[in-house]
C-alpha cells in the first residue's frame, strides 16, 4: 500500500509515546544511571565510569548464565518450531474439531507463569507426581531436584508444553489463508508432499513463522518465573538463567551498579539478536519474490 | 447527507463483498468441493488426527493431574498414589472461597488485567492507524523502537519500576501494575493492529471522507467494525500477557493489589506446602484464561490469517 506522507500522524502516536516513555524510558535511564555510578549509601553517588561493565564482562558467572540462556533458547526453538509446524500441518481444517483443537491447545498459553512452574513441579515429583512416579515405576532414577540433566530436561519439556501452541496457532493461521487453487495446481503438476510443503506452505507461513521465532526467542531469553518456581535455579547453579541471576544480584544482594550494568548488557544482547533475526528473515522473504 | 453516509457503508460492504465474490467465481463451487477432497488425499494421510490428539493429550495430562490433586485431601496426596480422587473433597476450594486473602487475589488480578487491556488497546488504535496509513518523520525507527520494549526483560525493569512508582506513590495500586504491563502490551497491540489495518483497503477511508464523515465518526462507525477481529486478537494477547506475568506484578504490590499468582507463592512458603489448596488455586487461575479463549475462539484462527500477523 502506498502511504501518504503526513507528519501530523505524529499526533496519533503521541499517546503511545507518552505511555511508553513513562513505563520504559524513565526506568531505563535509572538503570543507565546506576550502571555508571557507585555509592556508599545515603544516596550519595559518584561517577564510576565503565567499572561495572568491566566487572560484569570479566565475571565467569555472567558468561556461564549467558551460555545457559543461549543453549536453552537454541534447544527450545529447534523443538518448538519444528513440532509446531508439524502439528499445524496435521490440524483439521473444517468441522467441529477446529474450535475444540484451538481452545484446548491455547489453554497452556493462558496459565500464569508461576502456575506453569507449579504444575510441572507437582507433575514431576517422584512422590506425588504422575510423571515422576511413572518414571520411577519404570526403573528410571529420575529426580529433577538434584540431577542437573533431569532438571534441564524437565525445564525444556515444560517450555515445550507451555509455548509450542503459540507456534501451532500462528502456523495454522498462515496455513488456512492458502487458497484451494494452490493445492489444485500442485495436484495437477503432480507435486510431491514435500514439494507442496516446501514451495506452497512454507512460503505462506514465512511471515507468521518470523513472528513466532521472534516471540519465542525473546521470551525464552528472558525466562524467569517458570525455572524459578520449578528448580529455583538449582541444582547448584545449573539452571540459573540470566534473569534469575539478575534478580538475585539486584534484589537479593542489592548490588545496584553491577546489576544495572548487567541489565544493559543483557538488554543489548536481546536487541542485537532480535535485530539479526528480523533482518535475516525479512531479507530472505524479499529475495524469494 | 444521510444518503451519502449510507452509501459509504454500502461501499465498504461492497468492496468486501466484491472480494469474496471474486474468490468464489475464480474457484467455482464444484471445483472448490473437488479441491477439498483433493487436498484431503493429497496433503493429509488417514491418520492425521493422531498428531493433534497425541499433542492435546500431552497438554492435558499435567493439567489433569493438578485438577485431580485439587479434589484430594493432603493425606491422600502424600500417602496414596491414585489416578483419580478416592474420596473427593471440596475442602481445598472451600478454603479459597472463604479466605479473603485468597479470593481478593483473583479480584485484584482481574482488575489490573482489564485495566491494562483497555489502556493498551485504546492507545494502540490511533497509533496503529498512523503506522498503517501514513509515512512520517522517523516512522520506521519509531516502530522498531516500540518493538524493542517488547524485548525488554521484565527482570531489568523490576527495580527501576519499584523506585519510579514509589516516587509517584503508586505502589500497591492496580493502576501501577496496569501501567507497568503496558511496557510490553502496548507495542504488541500496535504491532497486531497495524497488521489488521493494513489489510483494509485505503479506498474505504477516502470514500468516507468524500461522503463527509469526520475522522472520529469514520473511525468508530466504519473502520472499527472492519477490524473488529483485530481488536479481538489484540485484546486477547494483552489479556494473556498481563494475566500470566508475575515478576512485575509481584514487585509493585504488597497487600491491597496483590495478584493471585503472588498469593500462591507466598502462602505456600508460609504454611509449609498445603498441596491441596495450592492445586485448587492453580486450577482457579486457569479458568479465566479458558473463558477468554472460548469467547475469542473464532477470532483466533480467522483473525490471525486476516491480519497477516
Amino acid at each position: 500500500m502506498n502511504k501518504t506522507w503526513n507528519n501530523k500522524a505524529w499526533f496519533m502516536v503521541l499517546p503511545v509515546l507518552a505511555l511508553v516513555a513513562f513505563s520504559a524510558v524513565i526506568p531505563l535511564m535509572t538503570v543507565v544511571n546506576y550502571s555508571v555510578q557507585d555509592t556508599f549509601g545515603n544516596n550519595v553517588f559518584f561517577w564510576a565510569g565503565t567499572e561495572w561493565f568491566q566487572e560484569i564482562l570479566d565475571s565467569d558467572r555472567f558468561w556461564a548464565a549467558m551460555g545457559r540462556n543461549l543453549a536453552f533458547s537454541a534447544i527450545i526453538l529447534c523443538i518448538e518450531v519444528s513440532l509446531g509446524i508439524f502439528i499445524a500441518l496435521n490440524m483439521p481444517r473444517k468441522g467441529w474439531g477446529v474450535p475444540v483443537c484451538l481452545v484446548l491447545m491455547a489453554l497452556p498459553l493462558l496459565i500464569p507463569f508461576n502456575v506453569v512452574g507449579t504444575i510441572w513441579q507437582v507433575f514431576g515429583r517422584i512422590d506425588i507426581g504422575l510423571l515422576g512416579r511413572t518414571l520411577a515405576e519404570l526403573g528410571i532414577a529420575y529426580n529433577y531436584v538434584n540431577n542437573p540433566v533431569h532438571a534441564w530436561v524437565t525445564i525444556i519439556l515444560m517450555d515445550v508444553w507451555h509455548w509450542t501452541s503459540l507456534v501451532v496457532l500462528l502456523c495454522y493461521a498462515g496455513l488456512v489463508s492458502i487458497p484451494d487453487a494452490y493445492y489444485q495446481a500442485a495436484k495437477i503438476d503432480g507435486a510431491s508432499r514435500w514439494a507442496v510443503f516446501r514451495y506452497i506452505q512454507l512460503p505462506k507461513m514465512h511471515r507468521v513463522l518470523l513472528i513466532a521465532i521472534l516471540l519465542r526467542f525473546m521470551d525464552s531469553f528472558m525466562i524467569y518465573t517458570e525455572p524459578f518456581v520449578l528448580t529455583g535455579g538449582g541444582p547448584g547453579n545449573t539452571t540459573t538463567f540470566m534473569s534469575i541471576d539478575l534478580v538475585k544480584l539486584a534484589i537479593g544482594e542489592f548490588n545496584l551498579g553491577e546489576a544495572a550494568a548487567m541489565s544493559i548488557v543483557y538488554f543489548l544482547i536481546i536487541l542485537l539478536m532480535s535485530w539479526v533475526f528480523y533482518t535475516v528473515m525479512t531479507n530472505y522473504g524479499t529475495e524469494k519474490r | 447527507m444521510a444518503a451519502g453516509k449510507s452509501s459509504t457503508a454500502a461501499r465498504a460492504d461492497g468492496i468486501t463483498m466484491q472480494r469474496t465474490e471474486a474468490a468464489a467465481d475464480a474457484a467455482g463451487k464444484a471445483e472448490a468441493a473437488l479441491g477439498q477432497t483433493m487436498r484431503r488425499r493429497g496433503t493429509q494421510s488417514r491418520f492425521w488426527w493422531l498428531v493433534p490428539t497425541l499433542y492435546i493429550l500431552f497438554l492435558m495430562l499435567p493439567i489433569y493431574w493438578l485438577i485431580n490433586m485439587s479434589f484430594k485431601t493432603n493425606t491422600e496426596i502424600l500417602s496414596t498414589f491414585s489416578l483419580w480422587p478416592q474420596n473427593p473433597t471440596l475442602r481445598n476450594y472451600g478454603v479459597i472461597f472463604t479466605d479473603p486473602s485468597w479470593y481478593s487475589g483473583y479480584i485484584n488480578s482481574i482488575i489490573y488485567v482489564v485495566m491494562n487491556t483497555v489502556i493498551s488497546v485504546s492507545v494502540a488504535l490511533p497509533a496503529a492507524y498512523a503506522f498503517s496509513r501514513y509515512r512520517f518523520l522517523g516512522d520506521k525507527h519509531l516502530f522498531f523502537w516500540l518493538l524493542t520494549n517488547r524485548m525488554a526483560p521484565p527482570a531489568v525493569f523490576a527495580l527501576p519500576f519499584f523506585q519510579l512508582y514509589s516516587a509517584f506513590g503508586l505502589i500497591d495500586t492496580h493502576i501501577a501494575v496496569a501501567l507497568a504491563h503496558c511496557l510490553f502490551n502496548v507495542p504488541l497491540a500496535v504491532w497486531i493492529l497495524e497488521g489488521f489495518m493494513s489489510g483494509v483497503p485505503k479506498e474505504i477511508d477516502e470514500t468516507a471522507y468524500i461522503d463527509g464523515y469526520s475522522f472520529p465518526r469514520f473511525f468508530v462507525k466504519i473502520f472499527m467494525p472492519l477490524i473488529a477481529s483485530g481488536v479481538g486478537v489484540a485484546a486477547f494477547f494483552c489479556f494473556m500477557f498481563s494475566w500470566v506475568e508475575l515478576l512485575l506484578a509481584r514487585t509493585l504490590t504488597t497487600t491491597a493489589a496483590k495478584p493471585i499468582a503472588a498469593t500462591m507463592t507466598r502462602t505456600v512458603s508460609a504454611s509449609g506446602l498445603d498441596w491441596g489448596v495450592l492445586a485448587a488455586a492453580g486450577v482457579l487461575t486457569i479458568i479465566p484464561g479458558a473463558l477468554v479463549i472460548w469467547f475469542v475462539r473464532n477470532y483466533i484462527a480467522k483473525g490471525f490469517a486476516l491480519g497477516r500477523v
